[in-house]
Parts: structure tokens; sequence; C-alpha cells
């Protein structure tokens, strides 16, 4: 089993965010970023099906953020080949530059399964992993919980959780992409020293990323939510409180 | 619960152990430890005593046992209190095989998820309360006395205040922090703060992340080496263990004192201006890393004798045979872990003992102890009965106008 894990770097959300000056994405300069939440978790459920698969696990990221440090921890959590995707792209990627970027740099890696965050916080989009699987012709499923892989077979069958408390299971052919909502278990802790370790002893290999064109929806404008005006309580015994409606009421001009 | 998977699994896990050092074996399995083990106080369970977890030592070194969830367990219900040692007629230091026998689990078995938290915040952030480090010093906001933050290029002070975590970021322990630069303002100390702060590290190193605690030692002493100051004041006893006691060996040479130790040198100063006098009994909670560990008994009882109108009593276990209030070792940050073994909170025996000798002020050095024993005073319902205060804020409390 080889599986290939894709890494997104969101906004660390410790700090406050900022809107750029353009208005329409925060400002880059002022964020940390974390790898994402969902990332983690698809990496997880990696080391997990390759303990239990043997095989390999190739971490993939793009060059945003603070990729090298995700990569980095990667490796010392025990991935066999961490990559990172680097070029001009300051204002990182949108969903479809992303997929393609990433099934540039698949053509030469060897995989049985691709493994993704099912979303991630900083545009709740979901798209990449479908964009991927389209791009390289394989088959997709999302917000998976649970990955079992019939080797002989080469199929994946994975489960869902549904609303109301059901479960759906459903089989995937190998290769192909799966989005993942959450591991079978928290991602595991990796100790810093052995982080430190990997950093003097491992290194990233890197590869130009193929810059292509992005999606045709376009973000108008990022903001913080404006507060609504706020809520009046009226007091008094219930005479006073209805009167005290009626009035307003009219005066709205809800009242004719 | 992982169960036994045979003998390969042990003799893996028994390799993995032999960093565990044989002091191990100067352990007679006399039990003189039970008596003084604030787990076996609570539990009464012989697995959760000094001489259970050094047996648990040797069985995993020995491959006898495999390292599992369920071994470490009970090394992690250990607050690393030091108790035992003081009684321990073969000198065995447990201070130094608990912080090895949880860097085994740490590397071979993993951590409970709030303690991994804690490491990643620690690691990321430099504090175990996943705040901001660019927030370090927002707590000086809008104070009446002047806190001086020394810029990250360099400056020069007599004191470094070394703030840490809790003091820095936590609402409650704030307030310590703004008790003791009202002091120091008081008596005219020349001393400065730096945001380059990071936490020291000391209960995440005996927690088994000794990594993360190097690194945080080398982050600390890169931003001490910008600075000049012939003196480093500490107010958390953790914090003031590892920079007094291992810090040395990352280059630290500047005098470490507790505030305890710092303001006692100027009691005679300090007792002119405590004219608020506080009419009631107060005890005192020697903090184990304050005490026991590094030895300082005195210092904060003169201190709280120097308070007009103080009556202080003793609790029955004092000094070297304090009782841990449980957040040692990351205890602090394992408390729903420890609510699955333990019936009965450390804190909440402690306050008991504080209520017997009739005391209506329990004062603490630790911000540890104020955190664990305000909520103790709430589970006990002792409200109205008996306020936790730090010394500082006694002292602060008691400063003329």
């Amino acid at each position: 089993m080889d599986i290939v894990v894709l890494l997104k770097q969101v906004p660390d959300l410790v700090e406050e965010l900022e809107v750029d000056e353009a208005g329409n994405a925060i400002d880059r300069d002022l964020t940390r970023f974390v790898v994402s939440e969902f990332d983690s978790h698809a990496l997880e459920e990696g080391m997990l099906l390759k303990e239990r698969h043997g095989g390999t696990v190739t971490a993939l990221s793009l060059d945003t953020g603070e990729a090298e440090e995700a990569l980095f921890a990667a490796l010392a959590q025990g991935v066999d080949r961490a990559i990172n995707l680097t070029g001009e792209f300051p204002q990182g990627m949108d969903n479809h530059q992303a997929a393609r970027a990433f099934a540039g740099a698949l053509k030469d890696v060897r995989y049985d399964l691709i493994l993704t965050g099912a979303q991630a916080i900083d545009d709740v989009d979901g798209q990449v992993g479908g964009l991927l699987a389209g791009y390289l012709g394989l088959p997709y499923v999302s917000v998976v919980s649970q990955v079992r892989i019939d080797e002989e077979a080469k199929v994946a069958v994975v489960s869902k959780e549904l609303a109301g408390g059901m479960e759906m299971r459903l089989e995937m052919d190998l290769p192909g992409v799966i989005g993942i909502q959450a591991a079978e278990q928290p991602p595991r802790y990796v100790p810093v020293g052995r982080i430190r370790q990997v950093r003097h002893t491992a290194a990233l290999e890197t590869r130009d990323a193929a810059i292509g064109p992005g999606g045709v929806v376009k973000v108008r404008r990022v903001y913080k939510p404006e507060p609504t005006r706020r809520a009046e309580i009226l007091s008094g015994d219930d005479e006073e409180v209805a009167e005290a409606i009626v009035k307003l009421l009219g005066e709205k001009g809800f009242l004719r | 619960m992982t169960v036994d998977v045979g003998p390969p699994e042990r003799a893996r896990t028994a390799e993995a152990a032999l960093t565990l050092s044989e002091e191990m074996y100067k352990c007679v399995h006399c039990g003189l430890c039970l008596d003084v083990c604030p787990s076996y106080d609570v539990l009464g369970l012989e697995t959760e005593s000094s001489r259970g977890r050094i047996a648990f030592m040797k069985l995993v070194r020995e491959g006898r046992l495999p390292l599992n969830p369920r071994v470490a367990s009970h090394w992690e219900s250990c607050f690393q209190c030091l108790a035992c040692q003081e009684v321990c007629p073969s000198a065995v230091a447990v201070g130094e095989l608990m912080p090895q026998a949880r860097a085994l689990v740490v590397e071979h078995v993993g951590v409970p998820k709030e303690l991994q938290e804690v490491f990643e915040s620690t690691s990321r952030y430099g504090n175990p309360l996943g705040q901001s480090p660019r927030r370090r010093t927002a707590w000086t906001r809008g104070l009446a006395v002047s806190v001086p933050e020394l810029s990250r290029d360099g400056g020069a002070v007599d004191v470094l205040l070394f703030v840490g975590c809790y003091p820095s970021y936590h609402p409650r322990v704030q307030e310590v922090a703004r008790a003791l630069v009202e002091i120091l303002g008081r008596l005219g100390v020349n001393f400065g703060i730096t945001r380059e702060e990071r936490c020291a590290g000391d209960s995440q190193r005996l927690a088994g992340e000794a990594g993360l605690f190097e690194y945080l030692a080398e982050q600390n002493m890169e931003a001490f080496g910008r600075l000049q100051f012939g003196e480093l004041l500490v107010i958390d006893p953790h914090e003031y263990n590892a920079l007094k006691n291992e810090y040395p060996r990352f280059g630290l040479s500047q005098k470490v004192s507790h505030y305890s130790e710092f303001l006692a040198r100027s009691l005679d100063a300090l007792k002119e201006q405590l004219v608020n006098p506080l009419d009631t009994t107060v005890t005192y909670h020697d903090p184990c890393y304050l005490g026991r560990k590094n030895k300082v008994y005195e210092e904060p009882r003169q201190l709280l004798r120097a308070i007009p109108g103080v009556n202080l009593v003793e609790m029955p276990r004092n000094r070297a045979n304090s009782f841990c209030c449980g957040g040692g070792a990351g205890g602090m940050w394992l408390d729903v872990e420890a609510a699955q073994h333990y019936s009965e909170r450390l804190s909440e025996r402690r306050l008991d003992e504080a209520v017997r000798v009739g005391a209506r002020v329990l004062a603490v050095a630790c911000p540890y102890d104020l955190l664990r024993f305000e909520d103790a005073v709430k589970t006990r319902g002792l409200e109205g009965k008996l306020v936790i205060k730090d010394i500082l804020e006694l002292l602060a409390g008691a400063l003329k106008q």
C-alpha cells in the first residue's frame, strides 16, 4: 500500500485575524499558519493504514505558510517521504490551482491511495480531493471516518457518519482519493526531540509547483461579522410591555 | 486497555526501558514511602505508591511486563511531589526515576489527549495555556505601577522578572503578578520583563517531554543572552526549579530567586510598607518544588509573619512533610485522566487539613496551588469559610496607601 497524504496550511487562530488591504483575503503577513486539523487526521489515518498493511506514506504540501515545519513533523511521525511544492504563489492557491499542482506532482509518485482532509477551515470548500480525483481520473469519496483496505480485491471500504445516527458503508476501487473527516484515533503526539532530530537527519524533497489557472469563482469580500443593532429589552408589567410593543410596531411602520 | 501481546513485545519494551536508571534497584521495597505518598493516601493501592511504581519499572526493564497504557497510568498518577524521597532509607532518587519512566511513556506509548494538547501548545506558543506569545506581557496593561518591558534586542536591569506562564496568562494568577510588581515598585527595585520569555518547561520535563524542555531552555537562554541582568526573579516554583537547577547546564550563570527568597532579603524595608492589618488566622501550604525540592521553608513564613495581625498556624503536614496539591509532573493537565482513578482530589484532602487547624486563609506560593485549592474550595463547599491567597496578594493588600 503506497499512500499519499495532502497537507494544507491554514491560519492559526491563536492570533487575531486581519483582512488585507484589498479586502478579499486575510492578511497573510500577520498570520501564523498551522497544518489543517482535517489533514492531520488524514495523516494519522495514513499512518494507521501503513501500520496495518505495510508500504509507504508520502506527505505532499504546497509551500505556503509554515509548510516545512509541517513536513518535518510528518517525517518525525513516520512518513517515508515529504515533498514540498514550491513556487511563486504568495497568496496561496485556490482549490483548482492546488488540485492541479498536486496532480502534476503526483505524475511520478507511486500511490494506491490519496488521503486528504474533508475540508479546511480557511475556505470550508472541501473541493481539492474531488478536483484532484477528476484530474487524475480516479474515484473519490469524502467525509469519511473509517477506512478498511482489501488488498486482494484492490478496494477501500469506507464509512461515513450520516445524520440521525446512521452510518453508510461504501466500496471504492483503488487507486482512489478519500477525504477524511476524522481518523480512527486522534492524531498521535510527536515528541519535540524527534522532530528536531529529523530536521538534522532528513531532508525534504522539493518540486516546482505547476501553477495553472484558478477557479472561476472570485472572492468578493472577506470581513469580520458586523454586529447588528442591540436588542432592546422591554420591562414592566404585562400591560406596560404590551403598550410598549404596540408603540414600537407603530414607530417601525408595521401598523396601519 | 492494551493486552500483553507476548514475549516479543515485552522484549521490545524491555530494550527501550534500559534508559531507566539502575537507581531502581536501590529500592528494597520496605514500604516506608506508603505512609507519605499522596496518591497512596487517597487511593490505598499498592500500585499507586512509589514502591509499586518502582516495581513496575523493574518488571518492564526485565521484560516481565510490556510497557503499555495500563502500566503507564500508574506512573502518570504520580505527581513527583518527592515526599517518598524524604523518608526513603535507601535514598532512592525517585525524582530522577519518575521523569525517565514518563519519558519512556511519551516516546513509546503516547500521552493522554489533554497532556498532548499542553505539550503541543507549549512547543508552539511557549506556554501550556495555548495563548498567543505576542500577548505574553498584556497583563501589565492599565497598571498604575510601571512594568518596564525590555526590548528584544537589549536592555540592562538589576533584576529580570521571569513572570512565568500562569502569572502571565491566567486571569486569576495575573493578580499575583500584579501584586508582585506593586511590591517591587514600593521597594524601588530596578527590574524589567521580556515578552521573549517562554515557559521554563519544568512540569513538561517531569511529565516526560525532555526534548520540549531542551527546546524551551534554548529559546529562553537565547532571550537571556540579549539582556543584561544580575538576578532572575521567579514566581512559579516549578519554573524556579528549572531555572535554578537545570538551566545552569544550558549556560545560565545568574542567581535565581523565588520571590519569597528575594523579598525576605528586604524584609526590613518591606515591613515599613506593611501597615494594613490582616486580622485573621493563616496557614501556609509548602509547595513541593519550593519546599522539599529546594528547601525554601522559612522565607515564606517570614513574609507572612511580617503582615500585621496575621496569626500563623501550621498544618500537621508542613515543610518537608507537606502534602502535594496534585498539580505536579503534569497533574495540572491531567485532571480528566485523574478523575478516572481518584475519588477525591489531593487538593480537597489538603483543604480539610487547613480547616481543621482553624485557618481562615490558606496562603500559597505557587500558581498551581492557587488554582487547585480555589477549585477545591468550591467542590468542598468551603466558600465563605476558607480563602486561598498567594502570599504576594496578602502582602500587597497590607501595603500602606
